[in-house]
Formats: C-alpha cells, structure tokens, sequence
C-alpha cells in the first residue's frame, strides 16, 4: 500500500484559456525535482494577466510548489493583476501560508565598489597583521625565557617526565629519517661533485666539497627542515587539540601555568635533541659521502679520513652547529604558538597547524641566510 | 493531518537486537510509530536511544530483527531502494553536525544537489526558504557553522534535515544544551513544521517539557526494549518504578504545574 503510494504520480502542469481566464490545473504528487518546471509555468502565467490556479488534482503539495505559488502570487500582485487559488486541501492551503510567513525579505546589504582607499587599506592592515604575527611570537620567545628562567630557579616545579617524553619524541623517533636523508644528500654531493671535478683532474677535493657543504650548511639546515615539518605541526596539533577542548583553560581554573607546562618542556627538549640530530645528520653524510666517493672514485676511507682532517677546518663544524638553538627555538616557539591560536572548531585545528609548518621552515631558512651573511662578513 | 488516521505505521520494529562486543543494548524491541505523529523517545543515559535512531536511519545494522520504514524493508532494501528512502527521511543530529566548511545556505543545499532538473538559482531560494523556515535570519545563510550559536546550528541542522520535504525526520536530543526560551521556540517549530508539512516525528528527548509541549506520544526505552508507549496521560498512571520516577519527579512535577499554567492563562 505505502509503496503503491509513493509510485510517483506523474506531475502535470497544464494552461487552458477558457471563456478568456487563463487557469493552471496543477496534478500529481510534487516534489522537488518539479521545481523547475512548475516555477516557469507560473511565472509566465503571472507575467501575463490574472489567473487561476486550480489545485484540485494535486495529492501532495511540497514546499517547493507551495514556494513557487506564492512567488508567482507575490510577482502577480507586483503587476497589477490578481492571481486565485481553487481546489487546495486544507494542508495546501496552510503550507502555502507558512511559506508566505515564512519568505524572506532580502536586505542583501549593497556590494561595496573596489577604491583605491579600500585597497590600500586592505594593505595597511595585512602588513599590520605581519607585524603583530611578529610581536606576538617575540612575546612568546619571552614567556619561553620567563618561565625557562624560573624553572632553573625552582628546579622542584619542573616538568623533567615532560621533557624526557618531548625528547623521546622529538629527538630519538626522528633519528632514523634524519640520517638516512643525510646519508642520501651525501651520496648525491659526492656524486655530483665527482662528475664535476674529474674533468679537472682534481677528485681528490670532492672530500672537502663533501665536508665544507655538510658540515657547515646541509646537515643542520635539512635536518631544522624536516623537525620544522615533523615536530612544529605536532605542537600545533597536541596544543590547538587541548585548547579546543578547553583543557587549557581548566589548567589555569586547576593554577597550573600552560607555558610552564606545555611551552617549556617542548622547545626545551628541540633545544636539547636539535644539535644532537644535527651531529647524526653530520655523521650520516659524511658516511654517505665516503661511501660514494669510494665507489666512484676509488677514494678509499682511509684516505678520505686522513684527507678529511687535514684539510677541513673544525670551524666548519662550530659554524653549522651554533645555528642549531637558533633553528629549535624558532620551531618549537611557532609550533607552540599557533598551537595557542587555535580557535574552538577543528578548522582552525587545520590551519593553524598547516601554517606552522611553513612559518617554521620559512623561518627557518630565512634565519640560515641571516647567518651566512653574518658569516661572510666576520670572515669564517 | 490527525493522529492515527493512518492504521498502518510508518516506521515498524520488530525483535531489534542491538550489540556491541558482549554488551547488548537492546533485545527483542518492537515499536510503532504512526504517520503524522510526534513520538517523543525517552530513557536513562546510555539505554540506546541514539543507538536506536541510528539503527532505523540505517547508520547501523542491528544484529536481529525487522526494520520497516515507509514500506520498505530497511536491512534488505537494494542500493536504490535505500537512496530512494534516505530522501524520504531526515536526520538532525545532536550538535547540527553541519559541513563546516559550506556556509549554511550551502549546507542546506546540499541534499537538493542530487535533485536532478532543479535550477541552480532556485535551488538557493529554495535553501533560503528552508532557513527562514526552520526559525534562521535570512542573512544567516552566509555564515559558517563556526559563526553560529548552538541553538542556530540546530536550527542550521534541522533546516537540512528538511531540505528534501521528507515525510520523517529524527531528532536526536534537539533541545538538549538550549536555554529555555529557545528550548521552547524550538518546541514550537517542531510541532508547527509537523503539522503544515505532515512530518511524522522521531524525537530522542530528556526534555519534560517538550515531552508535555508537544509529543503525541512516548515510547520509554528500558530494560533493553520500549516498555511502554501511550500518551502524556497513559505515562502518568505507569507504575513501573522507573516511569513513575521519571514521570513523577520533582522536575515532572514542575513541568507539569508549567504546562497547566499556559493552559490556564
Ligand atoms: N559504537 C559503539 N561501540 C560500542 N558501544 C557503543 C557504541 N555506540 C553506543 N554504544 C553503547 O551503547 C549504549 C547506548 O548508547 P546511546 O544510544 O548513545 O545511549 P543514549 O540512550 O544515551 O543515547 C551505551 O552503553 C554505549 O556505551
Ligand atoms: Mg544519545
């Protein structure tokens, strides 16, 4: 029975003009999908000149058709001439009064046009928004220093379970994709650089190519790239996910201070796991580099050894790895930052923790070239 | 459209079990509900009342038993026949559980979009007319879920549910989490929309007052099955300890006097 019911009755929708009165005659069960049908026939009629829209044959009016008849009611009027409605069961009759109730009045508030002046102040207040971004994750450095030094003065309060977890974390679980990317970058600098240097005669350099360019650039700054990717968005993340279900703002209801316990625990432990990774990385390319120089060149690892330390300067080394603190703070602060801006719905989860990552690899780099010029300045 | 004109119910359960691991939630539950009805769902915390809305939407496969809905049985229903149906029926879950990446015009147009032949400018006016309908400012189709407060998120979520006119739709806990002015607009929305659109009405509620506001009748969820159905008046003379409390408690009792004192004024 309820199936036969609902065998769609085929909707028609026919326009006679007897005795000069147009009349619709609307049968059928209607559901959406007649929508459009019904809307341009009414339309048309309404357009033209009063009409009568007979409803007798119509075994369920949906809300659809109930909108398009009093549309097309509300069009007719606005013309000038009158539209009727005959045949509707008393359910038609009242759906077709809700809907009126219930049309909404347009106050779409006016486009407002493109001057310069709006241009220009869309500017000003994105380089604005820069600035304060700035400000912001200074402030934060701040908090990291404020908290850091009070922990040194009260060692009993410190979080040393957090900090060994984060280290576990970030340190030990990120070892094997660090050294097997330096190994990588190794092999193809050796590879490179041998091509290279044959043509000159001089292999034997392809040594110092290897170490100058691991030790005091690639390893420490692809080892910050990948911690920025790995470690930042995990910050944003484990923080943002607290602060959308509030449990940040339990912890300070419970006197427990957030930065204490989440900010300084996390860069700390970069602090500590950054130049650790970073000698992995050295290590890893280095071996990588030997490897390759051997099968290519026949440069055996004695004599890459004995080559390696005459003719690479330990300042290479001092070079690349004071850049490592410089790296973790700036990853651990933006990570943990934007972990603090996530708003309370899963989006900005998403965001926020996207957008760490390229803050913290672009800061990254950005700190790196700072550094080189400092370098070649000073003369090392 | 009137209570029980219809003999043959809309939605019809029979021998439902329901299970998780060892935990069984229902066993050997019937229940009717009949076209044009509200059918207000109670019980304890954790009785199933959401699993048992679940299970007739078909967002869950209950291990035993018949589903009926519409005609149509739901645990063998074909593909089509189960596209055919989902049209049929809406859904509003508890917290709206909008896209939260459409506004809320874009929400409520979404079901419109497997509509074939339906005019995309239509289709808007159509979604605006769904929000105004569901109790939403017109201008609240522009904004996202995370712009919205609670009780519009509901309204957002009910106005989805009844994008297609379906002729059931179920409500998971509607007012729960509302204040009680817009607990009450809510209320009344209900029952106005069931009554123009002919809504038959699966509402999951622990609110007395909507129990007294608008339901036709309640089904109580104990003891893994619907104890007792009947209206308002049947529930109050219920002696099962657990009816009665509930129905006779001091927050009963205060709907109750709430209920008699807009009946009186
Ligand atoms: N996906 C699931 N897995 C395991 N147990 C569940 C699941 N969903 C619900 N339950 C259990 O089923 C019971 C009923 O849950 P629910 O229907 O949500 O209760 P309520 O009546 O409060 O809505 C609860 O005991 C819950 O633990
Ligand atoms: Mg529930």
């Amino acid at each position: 029975m309820q199936v036969l019911d609902r065998l769609e009755t085929p909707v028609s929708v026919t326009t006679d003009q007897a005795d000069g009165a147009v009349s619709l005659h609307l049968a059928g069960r209607f559901s959406l999908g007649d929508l459009t049908a019904l809307h341009g026939a009414l339309m048309q009629a309404a357009t033209a000149g009063p009409f009568l829209v007979d409803l007798s044959g119509v075994t369920r009016l949906d809300t659809a058709a109930a909108w398009a008849i009093a549309e097309a009611d509300a069009k007719a009027t606005a013309a000038g001439h009158s539209m009727q409605i005959t045949g509707a069961s008393a359910d038609s009759a009242a759906l077709i009064q809700t809907v009126r109730d219930a049309l909404p009045n347009p106050d779409t508030p006016p486009a407002k046009p493109m001057t310069l002046a709006l241009w220009l102040d869309g500017y000003g207040r994105s380089v604005m928004g820069a600035v304060s971004f700035l400000m912001q994750l200074l402030g934060f450095l701040g908090l990291f220093l404020s908290r850091l030094a009070r922990a040194l003065r009260h060692p009993s309060e410190f979080r040393l379970t957090a900090l060994v977890h984060h280290c576990h974390e970030v340190g030990l679980k990120a070892v094997p994709i660090v050294a097997l990317m330096a190994f990588l970058i190794g092999i193809v600098l050796a590879f490179q650089g041998s091509t290279q240097l044959k043509q000159f005669g001089a292999e034997v350099f392809v040594v110092d190519l290897i170490a100058v360019s691991i030790l005091r650039e690639l390893g420490i700054l692809l080892t910050a790239i990948i911690v920025a990717g790995r470690t930042a968005s995990a910050f944003t993340a484990a923080i943002g996910s607290m602060k959308m279900r509030e449990e940040i703002d339990a912890m300070r209801t419970l006197g427990i201070d957030p930065a204490a316990a989440l900010i300084v625990p996390r860069v700390l432990a970069l602090l500590l796991m950054l130049p650790i990774l970073g000698m992995i990385a050295n290590a890893a390319g280095l071996f990588g580099g030997a490897l390759m120089s051997w099968v290519e060149l026949g440069i055996s690892p004695a004599m890459f050894q004995s080559r390696l330390i005459e003719g690479t300067d330990v300042s290479h080394l001092m070079v690349g790895m004071i850049k490592a603190p410089f790296f973790a703070i700036i990853i651990g602060v933006v990570g943990c930052h934007a972990g603090m801006q996530v708003g309370n719905n899963a989006e900005s989860l998403g965001q926020k923790t996207s957008a760490a990552v390229v803050t913290a690899i672009f800061s990254v780099i950005v700190i790196d070239a700072l550094f080189s010029i400092f370098f070649a300045q000073v003369g090392i | 459209m009137t209570v029980a004109t219809d003999p043959t119910p809309v939605i019809r359960l029979r021998g439902i079990r329901n299970q998780f691991g060892s935990h069984v939630v229902h066993d050997g539950l019937d229940l009717d509900v009949y076209r044009g009805e509200i059918l207000g769902v109670v019980g304890g915390s954790g009785t199933g009342k959401s699993v048992l809305l679940r299970s007739i939407a078909g967002l869950q496969r209950p291990v035993a038993g018949e589903i009926e809905v519409l005609g149509t049985d739901v645990r063998a229903a074909s593909e089509a026949e189960r596209i055919a149906l989902e049209r049929r029926w809406g859904v509003m879950f508890q917290d709206g559980a909008l896209f939260s990446s459409l506004n809320v015009r874009e929400n409520v147009e979404v079901p419109m979009r497997a509509v074939e032949g339906l005019d995309p400018a239509l289709r808007r006016a159509m979604a605006d007319l769904k929000i105004s309908m569901s109790g939403l400012p017109y201008l609240a189709g522009d904004k996202y879920p995370s712009e919205l407060s609670g009780g519009m998120r509901k309204r957002a979520g009910l106005a989805r549910a009844l994008a297609l006119d379906p002729e059931i739709v179920f409500l998971d806990e509607p007012t729960a989490g509302l204040d009680p002015i817009g607990a009450a607009d809510f209320d009344t929305l209900i029952r106005q929309l069931s009554d123009t659109m002919g809504l038959t009405v699966f509402l999951v509620t622990h609110d007395l007052d909507t129990l007294h506001a608008i339901c036709d009748r309640i089904a109580v969820l104990a003891e893994k099955k619907v104890l007792v159905t009947g209206t308002m008046d049947e529930m109050l003379r219920v002696d099962h300890p657990w009816v009665h409390d509930y129905f006779h408690g001091p927050r009963a009792r205060a709907a109750l006097t709430a209920k008699d004192a807009q009946k009186g004024s």
